[in-house]
């Protein structure tokens, strides 16, 4: 008890004390409190170093994809989120698939990484001595897997068409279906001796099916099979490519299919090219074809550069030779190309 | 009675844990401690080669040179490092992970491949990116740091290539998925 009670005592005071205290506001009052004053703003952060000219001129188009980088879906698939390098997606071809302008790369268009959906969109003009060439197609990309596209040609004979006596002003027009399936091998990664490659059909109707029989085609629509194998050699900043094409098309399909006699040939379209920068691309490109119908049809050549103005913007400029088209000979120009891929 | 005595007291005695208690310590949960003289956490044991850095380097002075020599590729290395640790595409990538490692390791490659004269002391590329669970999206984004870093150093573009084209195929050792 003696012990005890001293004890006792402590605690009573304890709680004494802690009764008798004033009791503790853990909040301010707010009825009679002094005006506070307003929070300053933090400073702001220091502003970003102004981008170069050239990239602070193209700002405004770098928002130009209404779509934007962000996560939308289809299904498990993520649709347009992009992630490719820059440039490895290709350019669109005269017949709408991906590739250098003339020849069809092994590439996979639209900027989509595996497990999403891309696409694209492009429009061509070729000018030469004697006839335009106008072209436009949509491309959708499935992954680094699969490429569907189609394209519309419209190829205007202006005062040709008189002397060829077809009228002038004769547009042949040429409707283009591509498949190409990636079997193999990565542009960019991978062992240097392993190109990235694809098989793939492009199947063609000419819209004037009377008018090029009559000219001495076999058919209005004909099938390509080709297989390409395309690498960027990187030590050497070069980019290859090789086409072989099974092929009865006369000048891409535009003058009809085969002739009496003429059936499929093999044929090559060969491309180098050599980055200059991560956004620009400058080359050439060899195309052979048949000459089903007589008429001179010559193998098709070109020099072309390619610019990257933004991730999702590419234009292509390029001098072609395509020698003699429908007995006209001399058909040399210039060829521009926009593609806007997502 | 002393019991009851006892009980009091110690109910008395009882106190709160003092503030900033080593609550790992108490439970005894071993930290990982950065080495004092390196910055880095200890990692298990391994096999040190140069072999690890995953292909054979260049033996080009003017190569070297235009990475601005063994300071410069360095620089470039911990600059990489840093602008994917701010892009929200890897950044969660590079989170749980030690970044002070990762510059040194990440700078002896690069120095070692272009020929700079380095020695790679890292583990392999497989083992290293094995539970990463990467994809080649991801490559693409470091390949991209990499280029900014190098642009930032003046880094003539064919030279950037060459090195990239070392680092080229060990995708297939990186990317899991």
């Amino acid at each position: 008890m003696s012990i005890i009670a001293p004890c006792l005592a402590t605690l009573c005071s304890l709680l004494g004390d802690a009764a008798s205290a004033d009791p503790q506001i853990a909040y301010e009052p707010v009825i009679d409190a002094a005006p506070v004053a307003p929070p300053v703003a933090p400073p702001a952060p220091p502003a970003p170093p102004a981008p170069a000219a050239m990239e602070r001129a193209l700002a405004p188009l770098a928002g130009a994809s209404a779509l934007g980088d962000a996560g939308l879906r289809l299904g498990r698939a993520e649709l347009f989120k992009g992630g490719k390098l820059l440039l490895t997606n290709g350019v669109a071809t005269a017949e709408g698939s991906s590739g250098g302008g003339l020849a069809r790369w092994a590439t996979i268009g639209g900027r989509q990484m595996p497990g999403g959906i891309g696409a694209s969109l492009h429009a061509t003009a070729i000018e030469l001595a004697d006839y335009g060439w106008r072209s436009y197609g949509v491309l959708v990309g499935v992954g680094d897997r699969l490429e569907l596209s189609y394209a519309r040609a419209d190829f205007d004979t202006r005062k040709v068409g008189a002397l060829l006596g077809i009228g002038e002003g004769y547009a042949f027009n040429l409707d283009t279906f591509g498949a190409k399936l990636r079997l193999a091998g990565d542009l960019v990664y991978g062992a240097a001796a392993m190109p990235q490659i694809a098989i793939g059909i492009e199947h063609k109707r000419s819209r004037d099916g009377a008018l090029v029989r009559a000219l001495g085609a076999a058919a209005a629509s004909g099938t390509d099979v080709t297989l390409s194998a395309t690498k960027l050699l990187l030590g050497h900043s070069l980019l290859a490519n090789a086409t072989l094409r099974y092929t009865k098309a006369n000048e891409l399909g535009l003058l009809g299919f085969g002739a009496a006699g003429a059936g499929h040939e093999l044929h090559f379209e060969g491309s180098l090219a050599y980055q200059l920068s991560r956004r620009a691309v400058v080359g050439a490109e060899y195309r052979s074809k048949p000459d089903n119908l007589g008429l001179g049809e010559d193998d098709w050549i070109d020099l072309f550069a390619a610019y990257a103005l933004t991730r999702h913007l590419t234009v292509t400029a390029a001098y072609v030779d395509l020698g003699a088209i429908a007995t006209i000979p001399g058909q040399r120009g210039g060829f521009l190309s926009a593609q806007v891929a997502f | 009675m002393l019991l009851a005595t006892a009980a009091a007291a110690l109910m008395l005695l009882q106190q709160a844990p003092a503030e900033g208690t080593d609550w790992d310590a108490e439970f005894g949960i071993e930290a990982k401690v950065r080495d004092p003289l390196t910055g880095e956490f200890p990692v298990a044991p391994y096999q040190q080669s140069n072999a690890n850095a995953g292909a054979l380097p260049y033996a080009s002075p003017a190569l070297v040179a235009a990475f601005g020599g063994r300071e410069g590729i360095l620089r470039i290395a911990a600059r990489t490092v840093e602008l994917s640790e701010a892009d929200p595409r890897i950044a969660a990538i590079f989170a749980s992970h030690d970044m002070v490692r990762l510059k040194r390791t990440l700078g002896e490659q690069l120095c070692y491949l272009i020929g700079a004269g380095c020695d790679y002391t890292g583990r392999d590329m497989r083992s290293v990116h094995a539970d990463m669970g990467l994809t080649k999206a991801d490559l693409n984004a470091l390949v991209e740091n990499l280029q900014a870093a190098m642009r930032e150093a003046g880094v003539p573009f064919a030279a950037q290539n060459r090195l990239l084209a070392k680092l080229a195929p060990m995708a297939r050792e990186v990317v899991t998925r």
